[in-house]
């Protein structure tokens, strides 16, 4: 299963467009981000591909000065039973990805967590909005540059009259 | 049966006070802040095994406006402790707090940016319970010591008016737990 989803992606992006891994029999697909959305789009609709299921989409910090963060989407495909992984990475400067709810809607709320807590900027996200801490926090408590307790006075608390 | 076959025709003379004390601590309604786990406990402490009816608490409000003392029973993160302050003033005096578990009392194992290390940085806490989660028993220990600190008039957040003539945080002495 794995040599027909790298064969088809090879087949319809060309050689240089996915670079993949394997380990124990799990794939791992690394894509450039202008690709993503049509290389999803694909995965999805292919009809002996048929990755319907967006199990998981969640972000990475690297913490290294190229590439810094990645955002992972965990596809699944209900039809052929098999698990695929695909990675694209952002810079620091300015994490902005295109989002992924017009092929999953299910990706609204995950790529509003990955935001929440990593600061990556969804494009075209319909409502791209914390989902966990206050709106008014301005960290992104993920990242690794973030101390583990937190800075002092960014989360206000209620006075204790 | 009752007073009247125990006193016959006498009458009990008291401070007013302490009549009114002595009715509050034996009906304390409790608002059920129940956040996590610890609320688990707090439902069995209320229920019939252990019984908090035999100390006049069974009656679980869901509205501030009706209870005496909150119980908060969970982890209070700093988004839930608006929350839980905006139903604190919303009881009316006289109030107790009762923070349940480790978590609410001091943050607990979670010791990290979101959660609050201990919700007295926000609220007047009159009494603190131990265990992860405490045990219902535990809660109903607490809640006597708290009936014991009602009968003396004392609250850590109400308006000192309303609670007899102590004056708050004035030195007293407690009970032991051990003997």
């Amino acid at each position: 299963m794995n040599a027909k989803i790298i064969e088809a992606l090879k087949s319809r992006f060309g050689e240089q467009a996915a670079q993949t891994s394997e380990f124990r029999g799990e794939l791992t697909v690394i894509i450039p981000k202008e690709r993503i959305v049509e290389v999803c789009r694909f995965l999805k609709e292919d009809p002996g591909l048929r990755f319907d299921f967006l199990a998981d989409l969640s972000g990475l910090d690297m913490f290294t000065p190229v590439n810094r963060f990645a955002v992972v989407y965990n596809l699944y495909s209900l039809a052929n039973k098999h698990r695929i992984r695909l990675k694209v990475f952002t810079e620091e400067d300015e994490p902005k990805l295109p989002t992924m709810t017009g092929v999953w809607s299910t990706a609204n709320w995950h790529e509003r967590e990955t935001f929440d807590m990593f600061g990556i900027v969804f494009e075209g996200h319909p409502d791209m909005r914390r989902v966990y801490l206050p709106d008014e926090f301005e960290h992104h408590p993920l990242r690794k540059d973030f101390p583990l307790m937190g800075i002092p006075g960014s989360l206000p608390l209620p006075k204790k009259s | 049966m009752g007073l009247e076959h125990a006193l016959g025709d006498s009458f009990v003379t008291t401070k007013l006070d302490l009549a009114i004390n002595w009715c509050r601590k034996n009906s304390l309604w409790p608002m059920p802040m129940g956040i996590s786990c610890c609320a688990i406990e707090m439902m069995s402490f209320a229920g019939p095994r252990f019984d908090a009816a035999r100390f006049g608490s069974e009656v679980f409000r869901f509205s501030p406006r009706q209870s005496d003392v909150m119980i908060v029973a969970g982890t209070t993160t700093f988004k839930m402790a608006k929350v839980v302050r905006k139903i604190y003033d919303q009881m009316p005096d006289p109030k107790w707090v009762i923070a349940m578990g480790a978590c609410t009392s001091s943050g607990g194992m979670y010791r990290t940016y979101s959660v609050v290390q201990g919700i007295d940085q926000f609220l007047p806490v009159d009494v603190y319970v131990a265990g992860c989660p405490p045990r219902p028993d535990n809660l109903l220990n607490a809640l006597i010591t708290l009936q014991q600190k009602v009968q003396r008039g004392e609250s850590k957040g109400s308006f000192p008016a309303y609670i007899g003539e102590k004056k708050l945080n004035e030195p007293h002495d407690l009970p032991s737990i051990s003997g």
